[in-house]
C-alpha cells in the first residue's frame, strides 16, 4: 500500500496490509516530529507536498525494494499539511520471512524517501519558521 | 507552447504562487524555462540554483525539450536529501 494523505496515520493499519504467514518478520518505521531543533523550541511543522509525484516516488521505491531484495510487502504512508509535534509523519513497514532483509529493506526506504520524493517539510518555532533542507541559507522568517 | 509551472515551498513562498501559466516558444527546454521563471520572479533567482526539476512528474535534466500541455515542477532540496545524490534520479 502506498499512501500519501493529509489524515492522520495508523501505524498498525499501515502494517496490517503487509501481515501474511510467509513472513517471518516485519519491520516498521514511524517518523515523528521532534520538539526541537538544535536548541529551538519547535511549535508545530508544516508539510507540503507534490501529492502526484509524491504517490509515484514512494511507489518506486517499493519497487526498487522488490527488484533488490525480493520484498514484495511494502507499505508506506506520508502525511502532509500541519502536524503537531509528536504526531507520525511516515509509516513505512516492510515484511520478509528473514528478518535481515526486512531491516535493511525498511532503512533504504527511509533514506530514499529523504532523498528523492517531493514532500517539504517547514519547522515553526515562535520566532520563525525555516524550511529543512535549507537551513544554511538564513532564511528563517518572522511567521507570516 | 503552454505550459503549467509548479513551485513549492520556499520557491512557492517567494513567489507568492504554487502555480502559473507559462507560454514558451516551440524548442524551448527545461533550462528556458527556469530563466523565464527566474526572470519573471526576480526572488527566485538564487532559489532556482539549487532544485530538481520534473516534468509531468518525472525527473529530468534542464536540457529536457518541453511539449505543449506539459506540468514544469520546481523542486527545492527535499527534507533531509543531499541534492547532488538525487540528481542520478534524472532520466
Amino acid at each position: 500500500m502506498i499512501l500519501v494523505t493529509r489524515e492522520h496515520l495508523n501505524p498498525e493499519s499501515v502494517t496490517a496490509t503487509i501481515r501474511r504467514d510467509s513472513n517471518g518478520g516485519v519491520v516498521t518505521f514511524l517518523g515523528t516530529t521532534r520538539n526541537d531543533t538544535d536548541g529551538r523550541r519547535v511549535l508545530y511543522l508544516e508539510y507540503e507536498a507534490y501529492p502526484e509525484m509524491a504517490h509515484k516516488m514512494l511507489a518506486r521505491i517499493a519497487e526498487e525494494i522488490r527488484d533488490r531484495w525480493g520484498i514484495a510487502d511494502v507499505s508506506i504512508a506520508h502525511r502532509f499539511g500541519r502536524l503537531e509535534v509528536g504526531e507520525v509523519s511516515l509509516v513505512v513497514a516492510v515484511a520478509s520471512p528473514h528478518r535481515a532483509q526486512a531491516f535493511a529493506a525498511c532503512q533504504y526506504a527511509v533514506d530514499r524517501i529523504k532523498q528523492n520524493v517531493p514532500i517539504w517539510k517547514k519547522e515553526v518555532f515562535a520566532d520563525g519558521s525555516v524550511w529543512v533542507g535549507m537551513e544554511a541559507e538564513h532564511q528563517v522568517s518572522p511567521i507570516s | 507552447m503552454k505550459t503549467r509551472v509548479r513551485l513549492f515551498a520556499i520557491l512557492r513562498e517567494k513567489a507568492g504562487t504554487g502555480e502559473l501559466a507559462l507560454e514558451l516558444p516551440d524548442g524551448s527546454t527545461v533550462a528556458h524555462a527556469i530563466e523565464e521563471i527566474a526572470q519573471r520572479f526576480p526572488a527566485l533567482r538564487e532559489g532556482v540554483s539549487n532544485i530538481m526539476v520534473a516534468v509531468n512528474t518525472e525527473y529530468v535534466h534542464e536540457s529536457q525539450p518541453l511539449h505543449d500541455g506539459d506540468e514544469v515542477a520546481l523542486i527545492p532540496p527535499v527534507s533531509g536529501g543531499a541534492w547532488a545524490e538525487t540528481k542520478g534520479d534524472a532520466r
